[in-house]
């Protein structure tokens, strides 16, 4: 029952515990996490943005490039000049100084014809392009940069095309570019193990070949970014894995620049920061958790130890309340018995006074009355002992206190008793402690107590035998001790615990009030000491004294 | 064997004032007995009394009352108490307002008698004295 309620209770105040520590953690751990996890996921979003826009400026800094030097070309020389081929191979063979990326370069008039061309296709000068939809779009924006496709070369590649005017005459310029450099700038941007970066057009159709997401000029394996105007950055799920993609079009063409990055590479520094946490995290639960069940066992502990000395000494109460009641119940006895006790003592008496008288001595039965009457004086007399003793129990007489000399009493005590126990050869040993302090209390009545002890040490080694007093001071606990041990027959394990209380005796009838050690045991309480009987068959027993030594 | 002294023995219960009497009389002493406190002071004003056996619990006017008001009236009257229920606290309050000493019941005669012997005997020297 006992064992079931400390188990409910450490339970309980560990759940507690636990609850309260580990709760705090949880929500710290969490949020930390949290914070931290959105915080890098910004900076990945920043960074991914960053890399998609520096992109695009290359790219767009390419085309400003080309255009501007093909516009350059057309506006600064005559139709007249280009048309001739030795002077147009000069200025291709300029321009390809500086970049490898042109390939061929044409003058075409307003009808769609050749006027001249330079480059490694010389039958190209035979077609017509009027009918192509860049020519069109040339003669009225004034520029064109065509799409990637590979045409009859059979590598991809694209045109730029600007237009001139001179005298009522229009004019195209035409170069065709090698695409190659765009697939360079755009694998500047595949970034890690798994990310991807390419062109589509407005079509998506791709201009660039991906590294994993598709083919050139096929549709990308991505979501459709060919709509996208400003930067935009996106986290996307695709196949139950998360994506990161950054998607700009590039202004000189109608074309738009994705990067896809995988976030896990990107993340990994967060996924590191998260097992670092998770190992702290489930240290901590460890510590915690052994803390609390270290603290708990030692409180329950504690808490046991402190009932079990409540318990010792609520039953301390339980036996001076019931001193208490008992003495108070022993009095009322006394007291009724005592009076008509006192009347019987008186008859007896004065019977025999009268028995005394002449002519009653005569008589044949006078033995028998003179012996009746004898009898009851005795019994009178035995009765009133014990209503006697009954009333000095209950007593509440007030100590007279004075310094006592506990070594002075205890060897009166010896004295009185010596001839008793020369008489029935039991040997009165002392072993007093030469300075031990005086204590306050009553001295009578400290006798009393010493009296009884010895007197039932006495009875029960009845014949050859002895007794051991010894006294001591006990610095610790600032008291003294007085120890009374015989070697008589000893008490049992059963009467141990009951040998203060009144009326318990193991002597034969009549020869004991079992009074006497309770008498012992409330004159102790009252003087603010305490007894204590321990004992063993065959050994003898030992009672020992404490008195406190007040100041 | 001594002088005969006079004596009053007050106690409310009848069977053991009346016996305690009877035997002090044989024992050549001038006994008269009162069943209570009351009684006792009205029979001091007609008998002069040496020792006077008192019981303290009475109802009524109890025996340190009683004692009190002896005293008053016959200074010189040794008072002995009779004490039946441990009131030995009583005994020794008594003691303080002048009683010669106190018996506890049941009583055993020889040792009242020496009591009450010892108690004239004050009576007498007091008398002297005066």
């Amino acid at each position: 029952m006992e064992e079931k309620y400390y188990k409910k209770l450490w339970w309980k105040i560990v759940f507690t515990t636990l609850g309260f520590s580990l709760i705090p953690l949880f929500a710290l751990g969490i949020t930390i996490y949290y914070q931290f996890s959105v915080s890098y996921t910004a900076k990945i979003i920043e960074n991914l943005k960053t890399l998609v826009e520096n992109r695009r400026s290359s790219m767009d800094l390419f085309f400003d490039e080309r255009v501007s030097q093909l516009v350059t070309i057309a506006n600064t020389h005559t139709l007249k000049q280009l048309g001739e081929e030795t002077y147009l191979n000069k200025i291709f063979k300029t321009m390809q100084t500086r970049s490898q990326s042109f390939i061929d370069i044409g003058i075409i008039d307003q009808e769609g014809n050749h006027l001249a061309y330079i480059g490694p296709y010389p039958d190209l000068k035979e077609v017509n392009y009027k009918k192509e939809d860049w020519f069109e779009s040339v003669l009225s924006k004034g520029v064109y940069i065509s799409d990637v496709f590979m045409g009859f070369r059979k590598f991809p590649h694209f045109i730029i095309a600007v237009m001139s005017r001179e005298g009522g005459k229009t004019w195209i310029l035409r170069a065709t570019i090698n695409s190659d450099i765009i697939e360079n700038v755009v694998r500047a941007a595949q970034i890690g193990k798994k990310g991807d970066a390419f062109i589509v057009n407005k079509r998506n159709i791709l201009q660039t070949a991906p590294r994993f997401s598709g083919e050139l000029f096929g549709h990308p394996q991505t979501p459709d970014f060919s709509k996208t105007m400003e930067t935009l950055v996106e986290e996307i799920v695709m196949d139950g894995e998360s994506n990161f993609f950054a998607a700009t079009a590039i202004s000189n063409t109608k074309w738009v620049l994705v990067v896809k990055e995988d976030p896990k590479e990107q993340l990994t520094p967060l996924l590191k920061a998260r097992y670092i946490a998770v190992i702290i995290f489930l240290a901590g639960i460890l510590v915690i958790v052994i803390g609390t069940l270290v603290t708990t066992q030692s409180m329950m502990n504690k808490l046991i130890q402190i009932d079990r000395e409540k318990a010792i000494s609520e039953d301390m109460v339980i036996q001076s309340s019931k001193m208490a009641a008992l003495g108070k119940m022993a009095a009322g006895i006394a007291h009724e018995i005592n009076n008509p006790l006192a009347v019987i003592g008186e008859k007896a008496g004065w019977i025999k006074d009268l028995l005394v008288e002449e002519d009653i001595a005569q008589s044949k039965n006078f033995k028998e009355f003179e012996e009746a009457v004898r009898k009851i004086e005795t019994h009178v007399e035995r009765t009133k002992k014990v209503t006697h003793r009954l009333l000095g129990f209950a007593r509440r007489m007030e100590p007279i206190l004075e310094k006592v000399d506990v070594n002075k009493t205890l060897s009166d005590t010896v004295d009185f008793l010596e001839n008793e126990s020369k008489y029935r050869n039991i040997n009165l040993q002392v072993d007093f402690q030469p300075d031990l302090p005086k204590i306050v209390s009553d001295s009578s009545q400290l006798q009393q107590i010493f009296l009884n002890i010895m007197n039932n040490a006495i009875d029960a080694i009845d014949r050859g035998g002895e007794i051991h007093i010894k006294t001591n001071f006990l610095p610790r606990n600032n008291e003294i001790m007085i120890e009374i041990t015989d070697n008589g027959p000893g008490i049992s394990k059963e009467n141990i615990n009951k040998v203060f209380d009144p009326f318990f005796t193991t002597k034969e009838v009549g020869k004991g009030t079992g009074l006497g050690l309770s008498i012992v045991y409330s004159i102790i309480e009252k003087l603010g000491g305490r007894i204590m009987a321990a004992s063993e068959i065959g050994q003898g027993t030992t009672f020992t004294i404490y008195f406190p030594v007040k100041q | 064997m001594v002088e005969e002294f006079n004596a009053l023995v007050v106690d409310d219960e009848d069977d053991f004032r009346e016996t305690l009497v009877k035997r002090l009389k044989i024992r050549s002493l001038h006994v008269w007995g009162a069943e209570t406190g009351q009684k006792a002071l009205d029979l001091m004003d007609q008998l002069v009394f040496d020792v006077v056996v008192l019981d303290v619990k009475m109802p009524g006017l109890d025996g340190i009352e009683t004692l009190r008001e002896m005293k008053k009236k016959k200074p010189l009257t040794e008072v002995i108490l009779l004490t039946g229920h441990g009131s030995i606290e009583s005994g020794i309050e008594g003691m303080k307002l002048g009683a010669f000493d106190y018996v506890m019941k049941p009583v055993n005669i020889d040792e009242l008698l020496d009591k009450m012997r010892q108690a004239y005997e004050r009576k007498v020297i007091h008398e002297e004295e005066r």
